[in-house]
């Protein structure tokens, strides 16, 4: 694998997606960099940074520092900064040279919170991996440290007896929505819109990570009966509630006219401990604590009425993978054409279904669109896109940054603007 | 600007980082510390500058994180068809395979042009450096694999910003590495090192071509012959102090005369530079009356520009121009009231306006750029706290507009091509411009790279 892109762009980078998801929790989020993150970040990866006065800064880091393995510059700039500042807590988080210099994160944060006072993470980036690596890392990280331990009447909870036996029916059902950043959400309210889904479906919104919500709101997520993870980002932090409070979660974006009834109605389902059967009816028992909503409905081989398949007249949805699974399940349900996804960024396998392919570089996605007569993606893909193929584009701020960002549709509320393309 | 915590302690414009200049030190008058980035954007990076090459590829291997910003830097100027990546990933480290990641990729990218490039520009970055990849064997290997096409070896290596030649010193010296030696026409002069392109107007191009003589600059160059002309240069003349170690390379390598004129808004250092280099190209130098006429003019304008301007508030930042010192030094000796300098150190170049503004303004307040508190500084300074500057400044330079919030700015970087007494009349047409008209300041300092588009070629 020559790991070569000889026209498309790049993702963004695991240390950016941990300052993005830290954004507006009110801490100081400081890139261990010689310089260039910083900029890049704030233009590209950040349309918040111009009017929220969040902290993120670059340690500079020299050569000399690097070779000498000088932490002590950092840490006495960190703590000067910090003592200046007064952020809610502090995060360092790594790039190649640090990286290659075997810098301790965890031990520098832990020495950072002991002379400051203020809790301190250190997340291991490398700047090789994309933003949801580093998102899900830090968000994860939030949920160990802030959340608060939930009310007695959940934390006794068990999977499949939960909302049975511990509430009432006319209760509304309390959930956090984790994964939320502008690098897949932007800044066009989507993530209001999944919101206020959620409210409309009778939920209530106890927090969401990290649009939307304070350092306080996020410490109360302990009080949600479930989780919805709307991009990989929130996957860290859904594992880390679940395995504090036995918080379940479902994964998957609420996009399309018939997609979003469907999870609605499984977070519930699972919540009286019945979840649908593999058909879509009935119910099976209980075993794990995820919740993905898939169709894969031309699976095994089987054709659409007019003869597509997952070889060919398919439509290939590029993209971040939860996003990227939603709307094909979404065109599969609506538009009766199988869909599949290539999935640019890291995603668990479990997610995928069998006919998505993980795909991290040009040379993987070229032959996967073979065949194929839609391609949804970000518009800086359209090089690589075979002729014979309709391209509908779908900016995505985690690859394209700002370019397109007053093209990027609100799908949670205008589904339509790509199913009407087919 | 919205407080993302509302808990946390308010930064009011008195407790921004800034020194009086009586008070700071040379060349450093902040301590360095975590960096802030802001958002004003309008200088050039090593993407736009390599671009200045005609039908040149660029091709930049290093990790993602890294790669982000320039690969979106060609997508924004629309030069994604000049624009590849090589991504260097975890495993490549471990495995000590650095070397033919850069040659199959480069190779591979290549072989996948719709046309070949006649140059490639390679850059390699800071993994390379600290994992002591052989560079030298990577362009042996790719000259001899690809001899068709001119490569050179270009860096995105912050991490050295400290040691030796800056990353913009480095990158505006690799611009010429690729002119292949020819002969020498006398009558051949290469402006060199300069982003964007000198005025027509400005005292070097009357100069130049008053005298008859041949002007090569790299921003003129339509194709990559064009750029090869540049190689009959007998005199190359720099005049931004970062190109200056470039042009002594180029003149060390291809023979020819290197001459660093002075950036300066002083009548006499403007004099003395401009005699200097008309006795190197062999012509005429300005006459007395001429001179005369010259600082006739600038005095008219400088004028003109003060009843207009009154006293407004001025405010000048480091991108502005090579010398913001020089500048604030003549404006204030000519009676504006230049409150601030937003500059991180103190250029060499203006080593002597800084003494002298030490003992005549030593009120004159310097304020650093990327120190940490400076991310405040915005909402402090268009606050009513005391010692804001309201919305009311004049700024000279996009981060001096994007700190003190003003609409009312000169919206130039580096220079924008102005030279000798030129620059000054030019800045004051734009001041009283600036001061009459406003501008979206918002949306024209986040644009990257001013003016940019001429070197998309």
């Amino acid at each position: 694998m020559k790991q070569t892109a000889s026209v498309i762009s790049t993702y963004s980078a695991d240390v950016m997606g941990v300052c993005s998801a830290l954004f507006e929790l009110g801490g100081m989020t400081v890139m261990h960099d010689a310089s260039g993150c910083n900029s890049t970040y704030t233009t590209h990866d950040e349309p918040r940074w111009y009017d929220m006065d969040s902290m993120v800064y670059i340690s500079g880091l020299s050569e000399m520092e690097a070779i000498m393995g000088d932490d002590e510059k950092l840490i006495e700039d960190i703590c000067l900064a910090a003592e200046e500042l007064e952020p809610a807590f502090i995060a360092i988080a790594g790039t190649p040279i640090p990286a290659m210099t075997g810098f301790d994160f965890e031990a520098v944060a832990e020495v950072i919170e002991q002379r400051t006072g203020i809790p301190s993470f250190g997340f291991a980036t490398t700047g090789m991996n994309t933003y949801i690596h580093g998102a899900s890392m830090a968000l994860a990280g939030i949920a160990r440290r802030f959340v608060d331990k939930p009310t007695p009447r959940v934390t006794e909870m068990t999977e499949g007896v939960i909302l049975s036996e511990a509430k009432d029916h006319s209760e509304k059902i309390k959930v956090n929505i984790l994964g939320l950043t502008p690098l897949d959400f932007s800044i066009n309210g989507q993530d209001r819109s999944i919101a206020e889904w959620l409210e409309s479906e009778g939920f209530e919104v106890v927090s969401k990570w990290a649009m939307g919500s304070d350092l306080d709101e996020i410490r109360r997520a302990g009080e949600a009966d479930i989780n919805l993870v709307v991009s990989a980002s929130g996957l860290g932090a859904a594992r880390v509630l679940h395995e504090r409070f036995g918080m379940p979660y479902a994964v998957g974006v609420p996009v399309g006219n018939e997609l979003p009834g469907l999870l609605a109605d499984q977070m519930i389902l699972w919540l009286r401990g019945q979840v649908p059967g593999p058909n879509g009816t009935g119910t099976c028992p209980l075993s794990h604590s995820e919740i993905s909503v898939e169709s894969g409905v031309f699976l095994g081989g089987r054709q659409s009425e007019d003869g597509r398949s997952y070889d060919k007249g398919f439509a290939a949805v590029i993209g971040e993978g939860v996003t990227s699974l939603s709307l094909a399940s979404s065109i599969e349900l609506e538009c009766g054409i199988p869909a599949r996804v290539l999935c640019a960024t890291e995603c668990p396998e479990d997610i995928l279904r069998e006919c998505d392919r993980l795909t991290p570089d040009e040379d993987d996605i070229i032959p996967e669109l073979e065949g194929a007569d839609f391609v949804i993606a970000d518009p800086l893909y359209r090089p690589i896109v075979p002729e014979g193929a309709k391209f509908i584009a779908l900016p995505h701020e985690a690859f394209s940054g700002r370019i397109y960002r007053s093209d990027i549709p609100d799908l949670i509320k205008d589904p339509d603007a790509i199913f009407k393309q087919f | 600007m919205k407080k993302v915590n509302e808990k946390q302690k308010r930064i009011t414009a008195a407790d921004l980082p800034h020194v009086r200049i009586a008070d700071a030190n040379f060349p450093a008058p902040f301590k360095s510390g975590l960096e802030y980035s802001s958002p004003a954007r309008g200088t050039w990076n090593i993407v736009h500058t390599g671009m200045l090459i005609p039908e040149a590829h660029e091709i930049f291997v290093c990790a993602a994180g890294c790669l982000r910003g320039v690969v979106l830097t060609a997508a924004e100027m629309g030069a994604q068809n000049r624009f590849s990546t090589v991504a260097v990933r975890e495993n490549n480290l471990l495995d000590g395979d650095m070397e033919d990641l850069v040659i199959e990729g480069v190779s591979d990218i290549i072989g996948k042009l719709p046309k070949r490039p006649p140059a490639v520009l390679v850059y390699t970055s800071c993994v390379h450096h600290f994992a002591g990849v052989d560079l030298d064997m990577i362009y042996r290997t790719l000259r001899e694999r690809f001899p068709d096409i001119d490569f050179t070896d270009c860096y995105m290596n912050p991490v050295m910003r400290k040691s030796g030649l800056t990353p913009d010193q480095l990158m505006r010296s690799r611009l010429y590495m690729l002119l292949h030696e020819r002969d020498k026409d006398p009558r051949a002069v290469a402006i060199i090192g300069n982003d964007l392109p000198t005025d027509e107007g400005s005292d070097l191009m009357k100069l130049l071509k008053g005298a008859g003589l041949k002007v090569h600059e790299i921003t003129s160059c339509r194709n990559y012959e064009e750029y090869q002309e540049m190689a009959e240069s007998s005199v190359y003349i720099s005049y931004n102090p970062d190109a200056a170690p470039g042009g002594d390379m180029l003149a060390g390598r291809l023979g020819g005369t290197h001459f660093p004129l002075k950036f300066s808004f002083d009548y006499d250092e403007t004099d003395e530079t401009f005699a200097d280099l008309a006795r190197v190209l062999g012509i005429d130098a300005r006459s007395a009356d001429e001179i005369a006429g010259l600082r006739k003019a600038c005095e008219e304008e400088i004028e003109k520009t003060r009843e207009v301007v009154g006293d407004t508030p001025i405010s000048i930042d480091y991108t502005y121009c090579p010398r913001p010192l020089g500048l604030a030094r003549l404006l204030l000796d000519h009676g504006f009231r230049v409150e601030r300098v937003y500059v991180d150190g103190i250029p060499g170049g203006d080593r002597a306006a800084f003494d002298y503004l030490r003992e005549k303004y030593p009120d004159l307040m310097l304020y650093p750029t990327v120190h940490a508190g400076m991310r405040f500084a915005n909402s402090a300074m268009t606050s009513e706290d005391e010692g804001a500057c309201g919305v009311n400044t004049l700024a000279l330079g996009q981060k001096a507009a994007y700190f003190d919030g003003t609409d009312h700015f000169v919206n130039i970087v580096e220079g924008g091509g102005m030279i000798g007494y030129e620059a000054v009349m030019r800045t004051m047409e734009l001041m009283r411009d600036a001061y009459l008209n406003s501008k979206e300041m918002k949306e024209l300092v986040q644009v990257k790279g001013l003016g940019c588009e001429v070197c998309n070629r």
